[in-house]
């Protein structure tokens, strides 16, 4: 056994309401850049549909993720090493940027400077990577908003497998939900197994996947490699960029900039302890439909004496074993089992996990019954079908997904008697198998949702491993060369320099000092 | 000295060295400095149409063609006296190369028209980008040009001369720039721009050849990369 500790993110569809804060905070803060606008860190779909980019869940078109060989073993699905090295020339499964959509702008200064005309001036659409104008905006960032487009398009959604999808295309029968998308930083990346010059890495201390930015040489191979399609090329500067989890926020003890702003409270950061050990045996389990569990059994208790005391062997900080047993991601996703990986199927064991959507229920008999016997409606009469949730988060075993929502049913109805009728219904919750006291912390969790519960996030240790001293006045955060001790503005070789990475001295002459000093005393009276 | 042979001496003598320490200092420089420049700068997000015919049959031309021209030129004489004589080595060179440089000069023209016919790609294209394309595309053709001063010739004397001067180069001996004084003009261009393929090297994307060498790595390496602060046991 070897414990290695991950900052999970479990996401509660349940009250997500897809007003893309998360998105649009994430892309304010991490992707307003030249080369960059095409890619979200984070996006909210509207499902059913194709998603973003197009047909990403179609992994027989962009073969992403882990493909399990005769022998047992796993090879990245797009080839081997070797084949994968075959197509460093052209990427055959590379998407084109229109697949993600064409980045544009408006021709806003049009408004300001038409002349007089009979019509309103429009401003019209200009591509962001020629600077020409485009005939038509063919696609765009979340082009399926709440149902938009023909339902022959949107229902080519991958998750329809098994599903009599047609009668979802009538008006009485439609359904949606809001599934919000960023890289899973998985236990089993086959991003980082895809990338030729070992420039992807998982972070030993706390599971976050990053890309090297120094060690990128832009071969692609990440962006087709990985079956969320969370690996964007920047078209600028030639390297592959990705979701940094918000790492320095999270090394500081600050959960990530999309969860910290989510409206509606839906996402939880927690501590699990994991066995690096049993990764691979995990990941390559025969059937698809077992990967779920099989990640689940290398999910280590906390509370177990024996998990605590090698996790301190492998260097597992104190904060963060207890952060552990208080994080929120275990409780969802080992305690109540609600919670579910996205497509396990990918075998990439991904760590930012859904607790499903209820939905209404379609059958007016049963939705009579909740209030009247207190029972769980068959939760096979929600209006979205539990196929089409298992074929997202369970590689389309239905069970567990039955379960989770029978659950949350459960507490629903649990606690609309104790409060309507302030009598504890005990034979529901053991119909689901929950106690009261479970039952209570679920709905703490779910449906208070209070930050101290969402976010348990034990800070980095990082002077545990290096000498803080030595860092003093290093250059910091930033994008492109600027930590490069070069002087002229354009590099020498051609790319472009980041900002200066030198806060320039101001030299202030003594007139200059003393007249300063003399405002101050100034402001100060 | 007369001017010719002055200039005849800078540009085999002298200049060799020069372009091969531009390339060795500044591909290290650069490495050492910049790592954040160094990239491939594939443009296949932007638009893949064309590329997959061109970018392989240009890549594969030419790495052929490096190598057959690393093997051809630096294997000394007595290394390969018993196994091939000049005349067949020539013949092989003259039918591999030509092959190769036909497949890689097909590569590189689709490339061209597509950087340059696709605004896409014009528009994010730097001067470099383009200015190797042409160079490299000149030499080429410079260097499919030398087959029909070859054939004419099929003993293979003039090969070995070409190999012996690129020998005599990088052993340091003297007499290098000699022997290529009555060589045909399309051999002596095709060398000198050669060279220079070699001093602008560190300067444009194409030190994405070195990385491309380094990347054989990955054959040997575990597909998980795991990194970590702490001190391991």
């Amino acid at each position: 056994m070897k414990v290695r500790a991950q900052i999970a993110m479990v996401l509660n569809l349940d009250k997500c309401i897809g007003c893309h804060t998360c998105s649009v905070t994430c892309k304010n803060v991490w992707t307003w850049r030249l080369g960059m606008e095409y890619a979200w860190f984070n996006n909210v779909e509207t499902k059913p549909g194709i998603g973003y980019p197009k047909d990403w869940e179609n992994q027989e078109r962009w073969r992403g993720g882990w493909a399990r060989r005769r022998n047992g073993g796993l090879a990245p699905k797009q080839g081997g090493r070797l084949a994968l090295l075959m197509k460093i020339f052209a990427n055959p499964h590379l998407p084109q940027i229109d697949d993600y959509y064409e980045p544009f702008t408006f021709d806003y200064e049009h408004l300001q400077t038409a002349p007089e005309m009979p019509t309103a001036p429009v401003a019209r659409p200009i591509s962001v990577v020629t600077g020409r104008r485009m005939d038509k905006v063919e696609w765009g960032p979340n082009w399926e908003e709440i149902l938009g487009g023909e339902f022959a398009k949107r229902s080519q959604d991958y998750n329809f497998a098994e599903v009599e999808k047609d009668i979802y295309g009538q008006f009485e029968n439609t359904f949606m939900m809001y599934l919000p998308r960023l890289c899973e930083h998985c236990l089993n990346p086959s991003c980082v197994a895809s990338c030729p010059s070992g420039s992807i890495y998982k972070r030993e201390e706390d599971g976050i996947v990053l890309v090297d930015q120094d060690k990128c040489r832009g071969w692609r191979m990440c962006v087709s490699g990985c079956p969320y399609k969370k690996i964007y090329y920047n078209w600028s500067t030639g390297k592959a960029e990705k979701c940094i989890f918000c790492y320095p926020r999270i090394e500081a003890g600050q959960p990530t900039v999309c969860s910290e702003t989510c409206v509606g409270r839906i996402r939880y950061l927690g501590v699990l302890l994991y066995d690096a050990d049993r990764i691979a045996e995990a990941a390559a389990v025969e059937s698809p439909k077992d990967l779920y569990k099989s990640q689940l059994a290398i999910f280590l208790d906390p509370n177990a004496a024996e998990v605590q005391a090698q996790a301190r062997r492998d260097g597992v900080p104190e904060a963060w074993l207890e952060a552990a047993k208080a994080s929120p991601a275990w409780k969802l996703a080992m305690e109540w089992k609600i919670a579910f990986p996205l497509h396990p199927e990918y075998r990439t064991l991904p760590m930012v996990w859904y607790v499903p959507p209820l939905s209404p229920i379609q059958s007016h008999a049963n939705a009579g019954a909740i209030g009247a016997a207190g029972a769980i409606p068959d939760v096979r009469s929600l209006r979205i079908p539990v196929r089409y949730l298992a074929n997202l988060l369970t590689a389309g075993d239905d069970e567990p997904v039955v379960r989770a929502l029978e659950r949350m049913l459960a507490m629903r109805a649990f606690y609309r008697q104790r409060q309507l009728e302030g009598r504890d219904d005990l034979a529901l919750l053991a119909q689901v198998g929950l106690s009261v006291h479970e039952v209570e912390a679920m709905h703490r969790y779910l449906a208070i949702a209070n930050y101290e519960d969402r976010f348990v996030i034990p800070t980095t240790h990082r002077e545990y491993a290096e000498n803080a001293y030595r860092l003093r006045g290093e250059c910091g955060f930033s994008f492109g060369n600027a930590c490069a001790e070069g002087e002229s503005r354009q590099s020498l070789f051609g790319g472009r320099m980041g900002a200066r990475k030198v806060i320039p001295l101001k030299t202030v002459t003594h007139r200059q000092e003393s007249e300063e000093a003399h405002g101050l005393l100034g402001v100060s009276k | 000295m007369e001017m010719k042979t002055y200039l005849h001496q800078l540009v085999f003598g002298a200049y060799p060295y020069v372009c091969l320490v531009v390339f060795l200092v500044g591909s290290l420089v650069r490495f050492d400095r910049e790592q954040y420049t160094w990239k491939s700068d594939s443009s296949q997000l932007l638009r893949a149409r064309q590329l997959r015919w061109g970018s392989n049959l240009f890549h594969i031309g030419v790495l052929f063609i490096f190598f057959g021209h690393l093997i051809g030129l630096l294997t000394p004489h007595w290394a390969y006296a018993w196994l091939i004589s000049p005349g067949s080595k020539q013949l092989l060179a003259i039918v591999s190369g030509g092959i190769a440089g036909v497949l890689g000069i097909a590569g590189l023209t689709i490339l061209i028209r597509r950087r340059v016919a696709d605004p896409r790609i014009w528009s994010n294209t730097r001067n470099w980008d383009i200015a190797i394309l042409v160079l490299f595309w000149i030499q080429l053709a410079l260097g499919l040009v030398t087959i029909f001063y070859s054939a004419q010739h099929l003993d293979g004397a003039m090969m070995e001369r070409l190999a012996g001067w690129a020998q005599r180069i990088v052993t340091f001996r003297p007499g290098a720039a000699e022997l290529l004084v009555d060589a045909p003009w399309a051999f002596k261009t095709h060398i000198f721009l050669g060279l220079t393929i070699f001093l602008v090297f560190p300067f444009t994307r194409l030190v994405h050849i070195w990385s491309g060498f380094a990347a054989v790595g990955y054959l040997f390496r575990p597909y998980q990369l795991v990194r970590t602060r702490r001190k391991l046991a």
